[in-house]
């Protein structure tokens, strides 16, 4: 059987998303390297995958897939038999595992990508960092992290009583999120510090770490 | 019968009529329960129970109350897979992924540059608020590389995910009907041959038609 390929970057958080997913579903695949600094994802054989020019893109036979996201959700189905369960088969469990996948899209991830843009990557690229995008961001994410503080005093994980894509997209950003002054916001609040710890201890995470660190 | 699901918003909110585009589509009867949102009821504690975020729109059905525009769509699409258009959401694992992928590139690339356009030239004016010029030129610009991919795209298939029209293309509705009926900016659809042509094809569903007939009704 073909091993899946993932196109993809393992600076790139949502190459990282990909990652996670595939290690936690234990599949075979092969990891393409895409040399962003060469410009790779914008040229026309990169193009093919994703025609938006990002990392990363999934080949599984003939499919060829983009969006992070879309990517995980088709080969936590597709794979369902395989490692880790990632969604709900009940589908009313899945509505709310769906609910908060998209709340991670909408609500977290932009205030998040954001920071980590302004406080983790711009200052390894010798850019300098604009306060008042931070101060706005930071600002918006407290508020995000208040619900996530709530939700997660009524339910173990984002999802339900389970790990599923719900948590392991916020990994990404979370781990450049750390190493900057963000991370007090997490600190603070007992619950999201709690399951921040728990998702980010997973063994299948610290592989995807352990990839980034021979970069 | 079954019981009409509940959906909570005013028609004229983009995510509200995205919900509402999919439940014609779909045949599913609901019941539309108005939220003032000029008076705050959106920030009440009543609505924060439904949507923690204080946003619209607010879903819920039997034993379940969910909320996100593009996971009711999904749950909708799920739960009523028998009822109206059955290819909404694809009717074979592919099919979905590539719905899927689609979905997440207008929530992730279309979304931000046009919702930004459709609140400062749709919603701004009506709400006193003052435009801001730079960041409706910053929108535009990165609103129209979107719509060339769009335009490339739609030169190799009918729909943004294959021959048929899915909740991918559905998805775009609400921001592309604003910009191309309230705005002056409808021309960044209708100057691109193969966007000019899905938009006329997909704004034209008796399901879009119903959508916007509401919002008139406000």
């Amino acid at each position: 059987m073909a091993a899946i390929k993932v196109h993809g970057n393992p600076l790139s958080t949502a190459s990282m998303r990909v990652l996670a997913t595939v290690y936690e579903k234990e599949i075979d695949h092969e990891f393409v390297f895409v040399d962003m600094r060469a410009g790779e994802h914008k040229k026309e054989h990169f193009l093919s995958f994703n025609p938006f020019g990002q990392v990363p893109a999934l080949e599984d036979g003939d499919l060829k897939l983009f969006e992070s996201r879309a990517i995980n959700k088709y080969i936590a189905c597709e794979y369902a038999v395989k490692g880790t369960q990632l969604i709900y088969q009940d589908s009313k469990k899945m509505a709310i595992t769906s609910v908060w996948m998209e709340v991670e899209a909408q609500q977290y991830d932009p205030a998040a990508s954001k920071l980590g843009w302004e406080l983790a990557i711009k200052p390894l690229l010798g850019m300098s960092t604009d306060t008042a995008v931070v101060e706005e961001n930071e600002a918006k994410l407290a508020k995000v992290l208040d619900v996530y503080e709530s939700r997660l005093a009524q339910s173990k994980y984002l999802g339900g009583d389970c790990f599923t894509l719900a948590d392991l997209h916020h990994l990404p950003t979370l781990h450049y999120l750390f190493g900057t002054q963000v991370k007090k916001h997490f600190d603070s609040r007992p619950h999201v510090s709690a399951w921040v710890a728990d998702i980010t201890a997973r063994p299948a995470w610290l592989k995807v770490l352990a990839l980034l660190s021979q970069q | 019968m079954a019981t009409p699901v509940k959906v909570y918003g005013p028609p004229m909110s983009t995510a509200v009529s995205r919900v509402l585009a999919c439940l014609y589509e779909k045949n599913v009867e609901f019941e539309l329960i108005s939220i003032n949102m000029s008076k705050g009821e959106h920030k009440k504690p009543e609505f924060l129970k439904l949507q923690p975020f204080g946003q619209v729109p607010a879903f819920e059905d039997e034993g379940i109350s969910i909320f996100e525009s593009r996971a009711i769509c999904r749950y909708v699409c799920d739960k009523y897979a028998d009822k109206g258009n059955k290819g909404l959401y694809g009717t074979n694992p592919l099919a979905k992924a590539s719905i899927d992928q689609w979905i997440e590139a207008e929530g992730q690339s279309f979304n931000p540059p046009s919702s930004t356009l459709v609140f400062q030239l749709a919603f701004a004016p009506r709400m006193n608020i003052k435009q801001d010029k730079v960041v409706i030129r910053q929108n535009e610009e990165k609103l129209s590389k979107v719509l060339d991919i769009y335009e490339k795209r739609l030169g190799e298939a009918r729909f943004l995910a294959g021959d048929e029209f899915s909740l991918a293309d559905l998805s775009h509705l609400p921001n592309t009907q604003y910009l191309v009926s309230g705005t002056d900016k409808g021309n960044l659809f209708t100057s691109r041959e193969n966007v000019g042509r899905w938009w006329d094809e997909i704004s034209s569903q008796d399901s879009w038609k119903k959508v916007v007939d509401l919002q008139k009704g406000t």
